[in-house]
């Protein structure tokens, strides 16, 4: 009798302990979270000035005059913003009208073998490490082209949304109710109108919350813009000469010891931005689903 | 517009995708060619010289293989104590409630962070742990490197192994309630034997994650070229190796280098469709 009892307090002691692990070791994940939030937080403040913003990098040369005399490092990461903006800028326009195309198109033929061949291969572009896009946007853009540009960048970025944008509209056009669509053909619109007129818009939520996660993504990429973006120390407009990238800044400024302070205001800059996309896609998802 | 003009652009869409994917393995293969012809294709992965003097160029694959799949293998397994309890917590012991929620917005904010952040605070901050520790002497290694990509892919392999632990039928889990059963007893006899295999699948795609990885690894690894000797030595991944040394390559050099793009772009596409098929299954079952 007693060893019975005792059988069964193990097994309550094992139940307890192991809940207890359970919840310890999920609540250390998040401390990753907090401690890079924190660092870049407190190394990072003191350098965020307007200045940082409207100016580009400084030279070498000017960082160590400034930090040789115990002054904030001049400058900032304009160049960066701008670069950043202008590739995004290019590459979502041109990735969301052909994402929300062939999105709907496997949607509406899931069955069909083609399209069941279209979702395999995005589902493989989706995972190609994005350094192989960086190669390729360099053999496809930069060699015919002679020479690095805000073109390759963008190009490379395009291919990196493209899959995202693919995957969030087929989903939600997947499980708009059948109905919606048969009400909209009842009334004697054609496939396409139907499509364009009822199915998108009813769809926008899913899809807009896909477009805001795939420029999320793709912010942050470094590794395929150094191949084709390149970099540039000053402000520039023209998309057919290298430019400069905020996360490409920040890979200069770790490599080169007199900008190594610039790190941190750069590092912040990003890090605010992709994570208040990151949570407004999250809180626009929540929204449309209820 | 009309019916078919749609169906049409449509269509054309949707052609892209393989015209992208199918350019993408065309330009690989054309541009490595050069490389794989001069040193033969066994031999370039098996050799682990890699030595760019003039007149003596010798390019080896091996070095950085090994290196991916060390990192790569470290990772998931410093992942797994994280990334199951992570799972637990959301798709089983707190399903549904507040306190899940909170876990799984701050496990989908670490999959959004950029990874040359990552690599920043593995440098700055680990970095020094390391050294101080007195595991490796410059702080970079394998070691080092694969610490930050566990971090990396908990989010990953956690999110989606909750989803089928999420989907283990209520029945089957309040049976073994009804015979007395403890939920320790439940997840481990119910839950992780249905769940199974998903969860397996959901560690396959991290890996698909892990081996791409770029920027982080190649703050942190080190940057050597030979065979690491051990996970505390420095070495480079096939990833770093091309973030490293593709800007200022050319002839032969820059063949090999997208000759190891191509190995990478192979094995990951392979692991992945693995992944996605092994998902599909157990999505349907």
């Amino acid at each position: 009798m007693i060893m019975n009892d005792m059988k069964i307090l193990q097994r309550l002691y094992t139940d307890k302990i192991f809940k207890i692990a359970v919840c310890l070791f999920a609540a250390l994940t998040a401390i990753p979270l907090f401690a890079i939030l924190g660092e870049v937080l407190i190394k990072g403040y003191s350098q965020l000035s307007w200045s940082f913003f409207t100016e580009p990098t400084p030279t070498a040369y000017k960082a160590m005059q400034a930090v040789a005399a115990g002054e904030p490092i001049p400058g900032g990461i304009a160049n960066g913003i701008i670069g950043s903006v202008i590739m995004l800028g290019m590459a979502t326009v041109v990735a969301v009208p052909i994402g929300i195309l062939c999105g709907v198109y496997l949607a509406e033929n899931s069955k069909k073998r083609f399209a069941i061949i279209v979702s395999y291969i995005t589902d493989l572009l989706q995972g190609t490490p994005s350094v192989i896009i960086g190669i390729i946007t360099y053999v496809w853009v930069v060699v015919p082209m002679k020479g690095y540009s805000a073109i390759a960048g963008s190009v490379a970025l395009f291919i990196m949304m493209l899959p995202l944008i693919i995957r969030s509209t087929e989903e939600t056009v997947k499980i708009l109710p059948a109905s919606l669509k048969e009400a909209g053909l009842a009334l004697g619109g054609n496939n396409a109108r139907v499509t364009l007129k009822v199915i998108l818009p009813s769809a926008f939520g899913g899809i807009f919350t896909g477009i805001l996660l795939a420029v999320s993504r793709v912010i942050g990429e470094t590794a395929p813009l150094m191949f084709t973006a390149l970099g540039c120390s000053f402000i520039r407009w023209d998309i057919d000469k290298p430019i400069s990238a905020v996360p490409l800044l920040i890979w200069e400024f770790f490599n080169d010891p007199n900008l190594q302070e610039l790190i941190w205001g750069a590092s912040l800059f990003l890090l605010i931005f992709v994570l208040s996309l990151n949570l407004t896609a999250k809180y626009f998802a929540k929204k449309w689903n209820s | 517009m009309s019916d078919k003009l749609f169906r049409i652009f449509l269509f054309i869409a949707a052609c892209l995708i393989p015209i992208i994917c199918g350019g993408i393995i065309y330009a690989l293969v054309t541009d490595a060619y050069e490389s794989f012809e001069h040193f033969g294709f066994l031999n370039f992965i098996f050799s682990s010289e890699w030595d760019y003097t003039e007149g003596n160029e010798q390019y080896g694959a091996l070095p950085f293989i090994v290196g991916t799949m060390m990192t790569t293998f470290l990772a998931l397994l410093f992942c797994i104590p994280f990334s199951l309890p992570v799972a637990l917590f959301v798709g089983e012991y707190f399903k549904g409630t507040p306190v899940a929620a909170i876990l799984s917005t701050v496990t989908d904010l670490l999959a959004g962070i950029p990874s040359i952040i990552y690599g920043l605070w593995g440098f700055f901050t680990l970095r020094p742990i390391i050294m101080a520790l007195d595991i490796s002497p410059e702080g970079s290694s394998i070691l080092t490197a694969s610490m930050v990509l566990s971090i990396m892919i908990i989010p990953y392999a956690a999110s989606l192994s909750a989803e089928f632990i999420k989907m283990v039928p209520a029945d089957l889990k309040e049976g073994a309630y009804s015979l007395g059963a403890t939920r320790f007893e439940v997840i481990r006899k119910i839950v992780f034997p249905v769940a199974g295999s998903g969860i397996f699948s959901s560690y396959i795609l991290a890996i698909g994650r892990a081996l791409g990885e770029t920027m982080t690894v190649t703050m942190l690894i080190g940057n050597t070229n030979q065979i690491p000797d051990g996970i505390t030595a420095t070495g480079n991944s096939m990833a770093s190796i091309i973030a490293n040394q593709f800007g200022e390559a050319d002839g032969l050099k820059l063949s090999s280098l997208i000759a190891i793009g191509l190995i990478l772009f192979l094995i990951t596409a392979v692991i992945n469709m693995i992944g996605k098929i092994m998902i599909k299954r157990a999505r349907i079952s």
